[in-house]
């Protein structure tokens, strides 16, 4: 497949307080980006379960984006910092089961900044463009 | 089995315009477990609510997806119209069509429709795990908080205290009346600032509903709606206020002179002092951080080297009351309350960030607040307009506007509202004191909105004479007794300068010391300004996204004092609507803990932000965790973090997100 022809697949989990309102700030201001992502509504960054994205890499995702609110600025006081630490650790996992890191893009972005979450999705987006569809690397069965 | 029904709401031409809705409806005709498909054109509207009821009973529908705006603004709506059809009303799912498709890919209509299919496929997936929640009820405490006591806060503070229900009204200045205290006149009217507002702050210290607690601040709040516990420090007064009569004996005798904060250091007060002549309460507070005494007590208690400041205790002894009580220590009042109005108000700019206006380092420069202090009868000079650095009346008045206000360079963006009209009403008064002043004012443009606003900015230019100049000034500099502005007319086309006695910067409005601390204290959004978000910008200013908790005034935003005051009204009918509840329901949406899984090691309860989880023993001698309820905040932190699986997030579980993913490779 051309590079130029390659649509990734991408799953972006959003906090409800912070990324998805963002998300939909976004919306409300018609700032447009590449529709190749499916944002799945979470309470909190801090909910997301490492599982979760491997489950959507097992799948076959290109990509997955993780956006909470900004550090010192979650809802719930302290989730997106458990976040921040859990994705760090988790990035050195995915190098070690085949999949490249960069495929992974943690953000944060708030409940006002709908045009920085447009350019989140659309670099993160052109960032998977370049790096082209996943290699057959199997995750699980 | 379950039996989903799928709507599809057009909204009007928003999502219809860009989604191919009829393929989406085919589409998801396929999906498993949809049994009935159905689109309309205003799914929100009473007759689009009404299919949706129909259609779920004829069809024994037990599960719905709506396809349309986002869940943020109609899930409410729409767990309404489910549960009057007899159905769980979380058991729905919202598949945002419209801010996160229509909306975004409207140049594309192909790519809309092929994720609109997909978003639905993921809610489809999801509600089919939905379960039937239940919320729990909880008690109300009738008292209300109102943090700041500006005139929002007043105005909301006696609104409850009138409806009957008991106020605790927490300032952190030794008075109330906030900045419109300070000012002299209001626009458009020209009415008497302090004469309109006094009469409120005096009802407000005398309401018998409200409890004052000045020079004090909120350290800390726990609880939800309905019950809240605040801890408030209160700072000492080393005044017994039961005692005092507000005679001014003390404030007149004390010797220790320091800038006045209220006077913006225009004007001095002493140590032992109220703010200004009208405070309420009308009783004073000694700075401990200035009174010759306590330096003394220090002085003496460090056992510092040499001779010791004077004793002084003229105060002590002076006060016919006996009032002055060195006892007093700070402390921390925890109290209950049903429900919490912040209203914490504004600063202006700190303009010492232009240099180009002197840094701060020409005493004529001077901000608008500062001109009000000048004006006011009651103000450092008796009302005399006079430049601070010689005492001399002015003859020429420079105004700068957006000064801290629509400046990328300094990080404000916003307008500030105000600034416009204040400064044509600086300009009118300049010219009643004194008929031979001749004001100039550069401005950006003319923001006059409001009910007799633009008449009154051209009563300004037209009867007082105020030449408006279009552009910025570029330099300050002093020569001799005269400030020299230089700046552009950008309508004439060229530069003008203009030798100035008086340069008055119209600083812009910006949120009070600490209130993003306060934000993260209290669990309210805040902007990147540090202004709170309100739950929504239209529909719900005043409320936020914390149940309980409601904004007035300018915490939120640049406000003119009639919004201000409304606001307060506003989040004060909020409270009372809280309060004339019986009992609370609670968000069913908690985490829960699988006993059969859970090993007991306590993870969960390390990491909960709002301490919901305990351990328990069961019968055999097993500890577990256990939720409880009505702390719990839905976060789903225990659930990302359990090793075993065992807490699990109501509404947003495992099983459900991961069918979402799946889903979409289904």
């Amino acid at each position: 497949m051309a590079v130029e022809d390659f649509q990734p697949r991408m799953v972006g989990f959003l906090c409800n307080w912070c990324s998805y309102a963002g998300a939909d700030m976004a919306g409300t201001s018609r700032m447009s980006y590449p529709p190749n992502i499916r944002i799945i509504r979470v309470p909190c960054s801090g909910r997301v379960d490492p599982l979760l994205i491997v489950k959507a890499f097992q799948q076959g995702a290109d990509g997955v984006l993780v956006a909470g609110c900004h550090p010192g600025d979650c809802h719930y006081v302290e989730g997106n910092y458990y976040a921040r630490r859990r994705l760090a650790l988790f990035r050195l996992l995915l190098e070690f089961i085949g999949i490249d890191p960069r495929r992974l893009c943690v953000e944060w972005v708030s409940a006002v900044e709908g045009k920085r979450f447009s350019q989140v999705v659309t670099s993160f987006t052109e960032e998977l463009v370049r790096l082209g569809p996943r290699s057959e690397v199997q995750v699980g069965a | 089995m379950a039996r989903i029904g799928v709507f599809i709401c057009h909204c009007g031409t928003n999502i219809g315009g860009v989604v191919d809705i009829p393929r989406v409806l085919e589409a998801a005709k396929e999906m498993p477990q949809v049994v009935f498909v159905d689109g309309n054109k205003y799914t929100c509207s009473e007759p689009g609510q009404a299919s949706v009821r129909e259609a779920i009973i004829e069809n024994q529908l037990d599960k719905v997806v709506i396809g349309s705006c986002s869940p943020r603004m109609h899930e409410r709506t729409f767990r309404n119209t489910v549960a009057s059809a007899g159905l769980n009303p979380y058991l729905l799912e919202i598949a945002n069509l419209r801010e996160h498709c229509s909306w975004v890919h409207g140049y594309d209509k192909e790519e809309a429709t092929a994720k609109a299919i997909e978003l639905i496929k993921m809610a489809v997936a999801k509600v089919s795990r939905h379960e039937a929640l239940f919320p729990k009820e909880a008690g109300i405490t009738k008292r209300a908080l109102v943090i700041g006591g500006g005139v929002a806060g007043s105005q909301a503070a006696l609104d409850i205290a009138n409806a009957g229900y008991e106020v605790v009204l927490v300032e952190r200045e030794p008075t109330i009346g906030g900045r419109m205290a300070q000012l002299d006149k209001t626009f458009p009217t020209l009415d008497c600032s302090a004469c309109i507002l006094a009469p409120k702050m005096v009802d407000v210290g005398q309401h018998p509903n409200i409890t004052l607690r000045t020079y004090a601040e909120v350290r800390k709040v726990g609880g939800f709606v309905g019950n809240f516990e605040v801890e408030i420090l209160q700072r000492a007064k080393m005044v017994d206020h039961t005692k005092c009569t507000g005679c001014g004996t003390c404030w007149d005798k004390c010797p220790e002179k320091v800038d006045s904060e209220f006077d913006l250091g225009l004007g001095k007060r002493t140590a032992i002092y109220i703010p200004f002549p009208q405070a309420v309460p009308p009783k004073p507070v000694i700075d401990t951080d200035h009174c010759r005494h306590i330096k003394y007590r220090q002085f003496m208690e460090e056992g510092g080297e040499g001779k010791p400041p004077p004793k002084c205790l003229i105060c002590e002894k002076l006060c016919p009351a006996e009032a002055i009580d060195w006892s007093q220590q700070d402390e921390i009042i925890t109290e209950k309350f049903g429900a919490i109005v912040v209203a914490t108000g504004f600063k202006t700019f700190d303009y010492t960030a232009y240099e180009e206006f002197g840094g701060g380092r020409y005493p004529d420069v001077i901000t608008s607040l500062q001109l009000e202090r000048l004006m006011n009868a009651a103000g450092p000079t008796d009302g005399e307009v006079v430049r601070p650095s010689d005492g001399a009346h002015p003859k020429t008045v420079v105004f700068i506007s957006c000064v801290g206000s629509r400046d990328e360079r300094k990080q404000r963006s916003y307008c500030s509202k105000v600034c416009c009209m204040y400064m044509a009403k600086h300009a009118i008064m300049l010219k009643e004191h004194d008929p031979d002043v001749q004001c100039y004012i550069f401005y950006i443009d003319i923001r006059a909105g409001g009910k007799d606003f633009d008449e009154f900015a051209r009563r300004a230019q037209e009867e007082y004479g105020a030449l408006y100049l279009r552009g910025r000034v570029s330099k300050i500099y002093q020569d001799c007794k005269k400030l020299i502005v230089l700046g552009e007319d950008t309508l004439m086309g060229r530069p003008v300068e203009i030798p100035a006695d008086l340069v008055v910067l119209a600083t812009g409005i910006e949120p009070s010391d600490g209130a993003a601390e306060l934000a993260q204290t209290i669990n309210i959004s805040y902007d990147t300004h540090n202004f709170f978000v309100e739950a929504h910008v239209k529909l719900r200013p005043v409320e936020t996204q914390m149940d309980g908790i409601f904004l007035a005034g300018c915490c939120v935003g640049p406000r003119d004092i009639p919004e201000s005051v409304a606001q307060g009204s506003a989040a004060a009918s909020k409270v009372t609507d809280l309060f004339s509840q019986e009992r609370l329901v609670t968000d069913p949406m908690v985490a829960v803990i699988d006993a059969m899984k859970c090993t007991g090691c306590m993870l969960c309860a390390t990491i909960c932000p709002f301490n919901a989880i305990d351990s328990q023993t069961t019968r055999d001698g097993r500890i577990m965790a256990v939720v409880n309820e009505s702390l719990c905040k839905g976060c789903g932190l225990c659930t990302a973090a359990c090793r075993p699986g065992a807490a699990n997030l109501r509404g947003f579980t495992q099983q459900q997100l991961l069918a979402e993913v799946t889903s979409l490779w289904q």
